[in-house]
């Protein structure tokens, strides 16, 4: 008695829907036709629903007169400007507030995170007090308290708070000295770049000749000295060609100097006080995902307790620290956008605020400044992914 | 065979044990190591005191020392201290919102059931986890909306525009996670997919809901959503919020449910794919249920950061817990309290978050022991 299966199987082709390779054709055909068929039904839908309400699309708006004002500008912007000085507007003040916010959460947080490493009990738990409170409590909140109930509680102009009869907060801003640069200046900032650039070589140079050598020079303090020092003399030599414009109470208001207005102030301590919360986390976890072992090697190897930081722990440091510091960098950007909760000027607030309310033209507008975002969002995590590459370990 | 005497030199009797130093045990031993150890060390005590002296106790005597506590008007409020009688006066609508008063009960309802299903889950060790599980995320909702929403059962209906406060929050952070959730799954999946055109579209959807504010997304939603769809259709301006906020989610929930697939060996895989399971079979009988048990605390995370961003819906005109303080402030009666109420929605938020965040620690301890490389 012969089994059947011992026999050779005849060659049967499958059916198409058991081939593996067809079938995820057909579903991705599939998928792609299903997409593109909820964007046509979007589209249609759109452009009915627009031509019921007259409202007319393409991009011909941006160069209509504006007609409002607005609080803060970096570029000469007035009520005859066109929406699209909006945007450069509402743009530009989005990079200062997400610029000056890095740099004050990163400051923030470093501090914060290895204080919470501090051997000092205190300093530990009132860094931990800090980060507990402030990362479990909502930005928009703590927006509000920073706006409303801190800088809209502070006195009127007459009776401001000074330091110095040179820096004036009161409810309606913090008004500081205004630099006013002489004939001149302008050697000086040039001096200074140049004495980054050298520095820079210098330390190229220094490096090169401790690898042929073994003899460093102190890099810090001479590079230290270029950038500060050479500008420095070039200053005095120059006559000092730089002045000071103190505000001034006049009637009413201070007159002269800078003026930083509430909206920005509140805006800048909370997200920076939020994202350093965060960044403190990192920051700690990151020292702390340094294995002891390193740092009883470098003792061994009678290194001192600021090169072991220096040239041990803190790189390696930074390799756990960076993307997530990063990804909350881009967090704090895209955090900025709640300025429009207290009408700081951004681009959210102006653009998609303002604007679009005047024109009406929402889809534009939107995809504007949703794609301002994704640029930004594009363009960190491409550094992120060339950083990764960079210093990802090299495994031998 | 003689004993030998014990030399006199040598003592019979053992000799008690010293007590350590007085400075080497104890509270006067961990001070110095904590708090004084070095000239550095007590400065930075000093210095941490002084802030304790600065900001802390007076931020205590005025929330608890001076403060007033009972009362029904402003005129109650006579101390220096807080005014927390601001707080009681207005609770039930900072919980409520605008939900008619002799309803409450159904809202508290939802919140005991909510309640009891969510500790049922968080409590180790409790048992059919996995019915709870299917049941919070599937038939919870519908009790909810019927509750919540009526119009059915005899229910009088209570339209989404009186919803407002704590209960709006939690609904909106709920619904947000739970419609998330599936989403997530399947473009995690479609993000892992062999199938290039799967994997563009999926890659695509989640970095662009990523890139962008949550705050534009919630002004897309309620600009642009209305007209997306057939004019005779009408969104609920809830509705088109939760829309927005559950798209914005599901692209987070993603890169949680990537990262909880990542971790599973491919040896899973390739054992069920041996066993002759498809692909759906495998990804639902052994994939998923053990990546799952890994994604908590990513999702707890997750849903974390949602709850803390529902407060963004204030922007288009909803009523959630911080809109309804914020709108009380404007209040003539009760102008000048902005602290008190700040206050009273950063400690709900608080307790909330921290003890979400400290649950998902927990989790992540209780988690990792089977799983650690080292």
């Amino acid at each position: 008695m012969t089994h059947p299966a011992s026999r050779p199987p005849a060659k049967v082709k499958p059916p198409f829907w058991r081939d593996p390779a067809k079938r995820a054709l057909i579903f991705q055909l599939l998928m792609l036709g299903g997409v593109f068929g909820v964007l046509a039904l979007i589209v249609s839908n759109t452009l009915t629903n627009l031509e019921s309400r007259g409202i007319t699309t393409g991009f011909a708006f941006l160069d209509n007169t504006a007609g409002f004002g607005i609080l803060q500008s970096l570029i000469d912007y007035s009520e005859q400007s066109t929406y699209g000085d909006t945007f450069i507007v509402g743009l530009l003040n989005t990079l200062l507030i997400s610029a000056l916010g890095v740099i004050a959460a990163t400051v923030i947080g470093f501090v914060m995170g290895v204080a919470r490493l501090s051997p000092n009990w205190l300093i530990s738990k009132l860094a931990a007090v800090y980060i507990e409170i402030f990362r479990n409590i909502p930005l928009l909140l703590q927006i509000f308290f920073w706006y409303f109930a801190v800088l809209r509680a502070l006195p009127s102009p007459r009776g401001s708070l000074s330091l110095g009869e040179a820096i004036f907060l009161n409810v309606r801003g913090l008004y500081v000295p205004a630099p006013i640069a002489g004939a001149g200046f302008s050697v000086v900032l040039a001096v200074f770049v140049l004495a980054i650039v050298a520095s820079g070589v210098f330390i190229y140079w220094n490096r090169q000749r401790q690898a042929q050598t073994g003899q460093r020079l102190p890099a810090g303090w001479i590079s230290l000295g270029i950038i500060i020092g050479v500008p420095l003399l070039v200053f005095v030599v120059m006559g000092m060609p730089l002045t000071w414009e103190l505000p001034e109470l006049k009637g009413f208001n201070f007159r002269g100097g800078i003026t930083v207005v509430p909206e920005f102030l509140a805006l800048w301590v909370a997200l920076s006080v939020y994202t350093a919360a965060f960044i403190a986390e990192i920051v700690r976890s990151g020292i702390e995902a340094v294995p002891h072992g390193q740092t009883e090697v470098s003792r061994a190897l009678s290194l001192t307790n600021s090169m072991t930081l220096r040239l041990v722990v803190v790189p390696q440091a930074l390799r756990v620290i960076i993307p997530p510091l990063t990804s909350q960098y881009l967090n704090l950007i895209k955090n900025s956008s709640l300025a429009t909760a207290i009408g700081y000027p951004d681009l959210v607030s102006v653009f998609a605020g303002t604007t679009l309310n005047q024109t009406g033209q929402a889809i534009e507008v939107i995809a504007m400044t949703m794609l301002v975002y994704l640029t930004i969002s594009l363009l960190v995590s491409m550094f992120m992914n060339w950083f990764n590459a960079r210093m990802a370990l090299v495994e031998r | 065979m003689s004993i030998e005497k014990t030399p006199s030199r040598v003592t019979e009797k053992m000799i008690d044990a010293r007590s350590a130093p007085s400075d080497s045990i104890g509270t006067i031993a961990w001070l110095r190591t904590n708090l004084f150890a070095g000239p550095i060390n007590t400065l930075f005590t000093l210095f941490a005191c002084y802030l304790i002296y600065l900001l802390i106790v007076p931020s205590l005597q005025w929330a608890l020392i001076d403060a007033n506590w009972s009362g029904t008007t402003r005129a109650d409020c006579t101390g220096e201290g807080a005014c927390w009688v601001f707080i009681s006066a207005r609770l039930d609508q900072f919980i409520y919102g605008f939900y008619p008063e002799e309803l409450t009960w159904r809202v508290d309802i939802v919140f005991a059931i909510f309640a009891a299903l969510v500790a049922w889950l968080a409590i180790p060790n409790m048992p059919v986890k996995g019915l709870v599980a299917i049941a919070t995320l599937a038939v919870f909702p519908f009790i909810a909306f019927f509750l919540l929403h009526g119009g059915s059962f005899g229910l009088e209906v209570v339209g989404t525009h009186e919803w407002g406060g704590l209960m709006l929050t939690l609904v909106l952070a709920v619904v947000g996670i739970v419609a998330a959730l599936p989403m997530g799954i399947l473009l995690a999946m479609g993000r892992r997919s062999d199938m290039p055109i799967v994997k563009s579209i999926c890659v695509v959807f989640i970095e662009f809901w990523r890139g962008v504010p949550l705050i534009t997304v919630l002004f897309m939603a309620s600009v642009m959503l209305p007209l997306f769809v057939p004019g005779e259709v009408n969104l609920d301006k809830l509705v088109r919020a939760l829309i927005g906020i559950t798209l914005f989610q599901s692209a987070y929930m993603a890169e949680v449910v990537r990262g909880g697939l990542q971790a599973i060996p491919n040896g899973q895989t390739e054992a069920g794919v041996a066993l002759g399971l498809g692909y759906w079979r495998n990804m639902g009988l052994i994939v998923l249920p053990q990546a799952l048990k890994l994604m908590i605390p990513g999702i707890v995370n997750t849903f974390i950061a949602l709850f803390k961003d529902t407060s963004l819906v204030l922007i288009i005109g909803l009523f959630d817990l911080l809109a309804i303080v914020q709108a009380g402030l404007a209040d003539p009666k009760w102008l000048g309290y902005s602290i008190e109420g700040y206050a009273f929605v950063a400690l709900i938020f608080w307790v909330f978050c921290f003890s979400m965040s400290r649950y998902s620690q927990y989790l992540e301890r209780l988690l990792h022991t089977g799983h650690k490389k080292r």
